[in-house]
């Protein structure tokens, strides 16, 4: 029921190393935002600051209408998921929940109801009498989680919650805390939520909007299909996605009156609407990213203009559903995204013709690597 | 070609049962070695257990003995059970009895632990968790009273209770464990508290404690198995004290057992061993039972570095 706004936060250790340089951002009330970024991008040191666990060197946090810089973590309306669960172990789950509640002075019968309450939601009332050694991962997770439920904090915050559990516990605590989201706000009560992670599948499924963190700096900040369509920069293109973005260095040339990107021997022809804004690099030094859905084979396009060219697979991993090839181009290994049911069997270290759909790719800035084909 | 099949498939099944056969042999030679393996494992843990109790078993027996008897024969069963050893020897050639030294030894053991413990955790839980300035020198001077020899500190020790006027008082046993001076105590609860996730602590503040509340709600229970080592190691040391109390204390109303037994050796020319076996017997007891209840909790203490969350 509040909104966090994060003005300029800095954080400078002791020792002189600055992990946090001036953090600009805005969480909207009953938000979902996700923070992910590779390890040491200061994800969790951010989250911190916003608990209060950890001392802010520099800017302001408001919560609600009021800078927390001073305020203690209990007096902050938060609460807490943290990645090892930190129940306390010598209380059952029950007191766990109700620990946070008996200290605000919350009279006995609504600490019951509360609980209860949450157990319910989460399915663990069976286990309000256990001690956490005698749960599973999962189980300790989702008490975890009912202990910041009960608070009814104005602010969730999550700390990595689900990379101890095993990956198929971990798709089904991800939907149930998304379920959750939803239904805090369906019964008039939203919360705004703050999930670090550096899975960026979570960051897609979860994420209202998602915020890419690089050595404590935002690299970008917008809804999931945004970053993945429109990625700001040459970073978050290749954080983003998996498997990941091919960026390769490239050369813009202008000939025939059309812009053409030159990699290696390989000449590919811009799209009239691409080439138009990349108007003052010809002739410079670009990356060049494409999707690996955005290299087909010739079999589905065989009838395109230009833009093919042939590379040497070395790798097929078979998904099923879709295979990755990954193979040489020019000195430079790309992977694509194939349909295995619509094209033909790929032979191994044999060459295979790829068509790039070049009206998909993006253009970066060598030096700044900043996006310049959007 | 179905014969050729049958053929083949019979020679798998005999070429598997062979490898069957072997293994099942293998399997017995294994089973074999791991109980003569054991059977001299034991054996030796056995003998060497033997002949490190058997001073105590022999105090035990020895205790029931005559007096003339003690240094006579070598066995640790008596030819005939004398309990005049117990009942002269709580009596004591003093004007006090055994019953006084004992409730005497517990003036000082029962504050002393009580202090240990509670100092000895206060102190690691601030090395342990908080930054303040010159904590590493602290930290180093603490480490470094581990290796200073106690007898060093005896003589100004000595002086320095003397101003306080606290001679003779049991102040100069007691007062000092309030102040952790047990370094290695200290050093083995920051161990252990190292070993406690700091998650814990960040969620209880998130919860609404303070940190005395986290010590006291969060880390205390936690601690348990460290303090009740903590505690039965300093009640078996002050048990069997002897330099302190015979360097503080003057007075023979004071004396706790420790030094009863060392006076009942030279009160009278004539010792009466029996007397003073029986009374080491009966003093080894309180030991014995504080460590058996807390054995549980105390090899937990030691094993358990840490938790899980």
């Amino acid at each position: 029921m509040a909104e966090v706004v994060l003005k300029r936060i800095e954080k400078e250790y002791p020792n002189g190393f600055k992990a946090v340089h001036g953090i600009d951002l805005e969480v909207k009330d009953g938000e979902f935002m996700v923070f992910v970024g590779p390890s040491g991008c200061s994800k969790s040191t951010t989250l911190r600051m916003i608990a209060g666990l950890e001392d802010i060197t520099g800017g302001e946090i408001w919560i609600g209408d009021r800078c927390v810089n001073e305020v203690p973590p209990k007096d902050r309306g938060i609460a807490m998921v943290f990645q090892n669960y930190a129940l306390y172990p010598h209380m059952t789950a029950y007191n766990n929940m109700a620990f946070g509640l008996k200290f605000q002075k919350t009279p006995k019968d609504e600490i019951d109801k509360r609980v209860r309450d949450a157990a319910e939601k989460l399915e663990i009332t069976d286990l309000l009498d256990r001690k956490p050694k005698e749960m599973s991962g999962g189980q300790r997770q989702r008490v975890a989680v009912g202990r910041a439920i009960v608070r009814k904090p104005e602010v969730f915050l999550f700390d990595e919650p689900l990379s101890n559990l095993d990956a198929k516990l971990r798709v089904s605590m991800r939907v149930r805390i998304s379920q959750l989201h939803q239904q805090l706000k369906e019964e008039g009560q939203p919360a705004t939520m703050i999930y670090v992670t550096h899975d960026q599948v979570e960051a897609m499924t979860m994420g209202d909007r998602i915020c890419v963190l690089k050595f404590g700096e935002i690299m970008q900040v917008d809804t999931p299909l945004n970053l993945y369509n429109k990625p700001a920069n040459k970073f978050v293109a290749g954080f983003i996605g998996a498997p990941a973005m091919n960026i390769v260095e490239a050369e813009l040339i202008s000939e025939k009156d059309k812009a053409w990107l030159k990699i290696g021997e390989f000449t590919f022809l811009l799209p009239e609407e691409k080439a138009s804004k990349v108007k003052n690099y010809v002739g410079k030094k670009v990356w060049f990213g494409i999707r690996p859905e955005n290299i087909k084979s010739f079999e589905t396009n065989p009838n395109e203009e230009n833009n093919y060219a042939t590379g040497e697979v070395s790798v097929v991993e078979q998904m099923g559903n879709e295979e990755f090839v990954y193979f040489y181009m020019a000195g430079n290994q790309f992977i694509s995204r194939l349909n295995p049911e619509k094209v033909k069997q790929i032979s191994l270290r044999g060459s295979y013709k790829f068509w790039f759909d070049l009206s998909k790719c993006h253009l970066f800035d060598f030096e700044s690597e900043e996006n310049i084909s959007l | 070609m179905k014969a050729k099949e049958t053929k083949q498939k019979q020679e798998t099944t005999q070429v598997n049962n062979a490898i069957l056969e072997n293994d099942l042999i293998l399997r017995k030679r294994r089973v074999r070695r791991t109980k003569i393996n054991e059977g001299i494992r034991y054996a030796i843990l056995a003998i060497v257990g033997l002949f490190m109790l058997y001073p105590l078993v022999w105090l035990v027996g020895a205790s029931f003995k005559s007096n003339a008897e003690i240094f006579t024969s070598i066995g640790f069963l008596p030819s005939e059970f004398d309990f005049s050893g117990y009942v002269r020897g709580w009596k004591t050639s003093t004007e006090y009895t055994f019953t006084t030294y004992f409730i005497n030894t517990f003036k000082i053991v029962i504050p002393k632990v009580i202090l240990t413990v509670i100092s000895t955790t206060v102190t690691a839980y601030g090395f342990a968790r908080f930054k303040f300035a010159g904590k590493k020198y602290l930290f180093s001077i603490l480490i470094a009273t581990l290796l200073l020899p106690n007898v060093v500190l005896r003589i100004p020790q000595y002086l320095m209770f003397r101003e306080f006027n606290w001679l003779d008082t049991y102040k100069p046993l007691i007062v000092p464990a309030a102040f952790a001076v047990d370094a290695f105590f200290v050093f083995m609860m920051i161990q252990f508290m190292k070993g406690i996730p700091k998650d814990l602590e960040e969620a209880a503040v998130i919860d609404g404690c303070n940190s005395l509340q986290v010590l006291l709600y969060i880390l205390i229970p936690i601690l348990k198995p460290a303090m009740i080592s903590v505690a039965l190691f300093q009640f078996m040391w002050t048990m069997n004290d002897f330099l302190g109390p015979l360097i503080y204390l003057s007075s023979v109303k004071k004396y706790p057992v420790s030094i009863a037994l060392k006076m009942s050796m030279d009160a009278s020319a004539l010792v009466q061993w029996n007397q003073i076996i029986a009374m080491s017997v009966i003093v080894l007891i309180p030991s014995l039972v504080v460590f058996f209840i807390a054995q549980k909790h105390f090899v937990d203490g030691i094993t358990t570095s840490g938790l899980k969350g």
